[in-house]
């Protein structure tokens, strides 16, 4: 096989637009503004697209042919698959390699989402499957909940230990003037939280927002003679392991443990490597399963990891800077906004967050229940 | 060339052993392999499959609760290892939702379920 065209591509541009909430706007427009101010943010322009990779909040048969319209743009590759939450990176690393062949020159990729103001629910358009509809799950927390709950029983992490990594979470959005939930997370205060599938309660869950995305990436050469800064994309992979939770082989791995390696293999880079990580949290139990897959510590030790506030501000590991979906924004896929909150720190733009010297990052994706992963690792000089 | 069956698909054919009272996973006709849920042939290798009679017998292998605001009772969902291998999602009966435990010994009962015959898992006893 062809290696990954490493360092041969760049994100040359992201914007984010609506996260604090866009009421009365829909899902394309929201993913369309994000993706013109991505565009200008590269000083380029939407006529310069040629491979549009979209998807949104409602979307539906013939998705991301609206976008196209909207844009005004007729691209030779519109993709609009629809894995889950971790398809960002999964473009992103299509976009690289149709980018490195020369099919295309200019990518963007993009998402819009209005499931707060619409609806103020995680909007799915999941078809219900047959042999696990009629006992009612409450998805996707139930699915977590008992991934969970097999990682308590194998390993004997514990409800604080899920706990810490909401603090952590918290920790990072108190710091971020765009994070919906600012204020510091106590343990009490985490403990006392509602429980909706145990081990989870609120607390463990992502928020509800709206919210849009978009990063524009071009071939490397070309990307020096752009206005910003290139973020440079080492490697990138996914792996889809399974559709419903009882497809899963085994609870307490993701398809991770398999592509995570592959795209440090094709980076150069190990975990120690990494500046700043930036984890696909729908839920506090991620946070540990991603962790452990991509290596950042043995299988099972995650809670443990997670528990001296390594993960938090001032902790030895910076994991999901913005406050991750679980208190900065998660507008129902997620993916996208790990890549801005990675491109945004190696460019050096976060403010009080700002991990000094940030020279590499990956952004890790997570699609369905656990059921796709993908991985980006980017670089600047 | 695979033959169009006048019982239908796999799934069509596991309801209505269902319905019968009857609990079928299928198997590899070479490899023995169980599987569940019904396929038109093994996944992975594409394996002619046949069905037989479950054991009914299985282990809880992840458990959890939803809880709803009263009077709405909680209640349980839980993955289910059955003994010839397979997992599936269903729910454990005749016990409290937060009393299922994983490792749990239990055995498959068909109800009659809101929209027809369900399968559910009863603790296996002493």
């Amino acid at each position: 096989m062809t290696k990954f065209p490493r360092g041969k591509t760049a994100i040359v541009g992201a914007a984010l637009f609506g996260g604090r909430g866009a009421p009365g706007y829909d899902p394309d427009e929201i993913a369309g503004i994000a993706a013109r101010d991505a565009l200008f943010d590269a000083g380029l322009t939407p006529a310069d697209v040629d491979g549009l990779f979209v998807t949104h909040s409602n979307d539906a048969f013939g998705g991301g042919l609206q976008l196209a319209q909207y844009l005004g743009i007729e691209p030779i590759v519109a993709d609009n698959s629809r894995t889950g939450g971790n398809v960002f990176q999964s473009y992103l690393e299509r976009a690289a390699w149709l980018l490195d062949a020369g099919l295309i020159n200019v990518a963007l990729i993009t998402y819009g989402s209005n499931q707060a103001s619409a609806t103020g629910k995680l909007t799915s358009s999941r078809k219900p499957f047959a042999y696990e509809a009629p006992y009612k799950p409450l998805n996707p927390i139930t699915s977590y909940a008992l991934a969970a709950a097999r990682h308590m029983h194998e390993f004997g992490t514990t409800k604080e230990q899920l706990g810490h990594v909401a603090i952590a979470a918290r920790s990072w959005a108190a710091l971020n003037p765009d994070a919906a939930n600012r204020e510091q997370l106590s343990m009490d205060e985490y403990m006392g939280a509602r429980i909706i599938c145990d081990p989870l309660g609120k607390l463990d869950c992502c928020l509800v927002t709206d919210g849009g995305g978009a990063i524009v990436m071009t071939r490397m050469d070309r990307a020096k003679d752009l206005r910003s800064k290139p973020v440079s994309v080492l490697g990138a992979t996914s792996r889809t392991t399974h559709d419903q939770i009882m497809g899963m082989p085994d609870l307490t791995t993701t398809g991770l443990a398999e592509c995570g390696k592959r795209a440090f293999t094709d980076a150069g880079l190990g975990p120690n490597d990494i500046d700043v990580l930036e984890l696909y949290d729908a839920f506090t139990i991620n946070t540990i399963l991603f962790l452990e897959d991509l290596g950042f510590c043995p299988k099972g030790e995650g809670g443990r990891f997670v528990e001296d506030g390594r993960i938090a501000v001032g902790g030895s590991l910076p994991v999901n800077t913005n406050g991750g979906g679980l208190s900065c924004m998660h507008p129902g896929m997620y993916g996208l906004f790990t890549i801005i909150e990675a491109v945004r720190q190696l460019r050096g733009e976060c403010g009080d967050r700002q991990v000094n010297g940030a020279k590499t990052a990956l952004a890790q994706g997570n699609g369905g229940l656990l059921s796709s992963q993908a991985v980006a690792i980017m670089a600047v000089d | 060339m695979t033959e169009v069956s006048s019982d239908g698909g796999p799934n069509a054919q596991y309801a209505k052993f269902l319905a019968e009272g009857r609990f079928m996973i299928q198997r590899g006709k070479n490899s023995g392999k169980a599987v569940f849920y019904p396929r038109a042939y093994a996944p992975g290798t594409g394996e002619e499959l046949e069905w037989v009679e479950a054991s009914g017998k299985g282990t809880v292998y992840s458990t959890t609760v939803v809880r709803k605001k009263p009077p709405t009772p909680d209640y349980n969902i839980a993955l289910i290892e059955l003994e010839e291998g397979p997992r599936l999602t269903s729910r454990v009966e005749g016990v409290e939702a937060a009393d299922v435990k994983i490792g749990m010994a239990v055995n498959a009962q068909i109800i009659d379920g809101e929209e027809g015959p369900l399968l559910v898992f009863i603790p296996a006893g002493d």
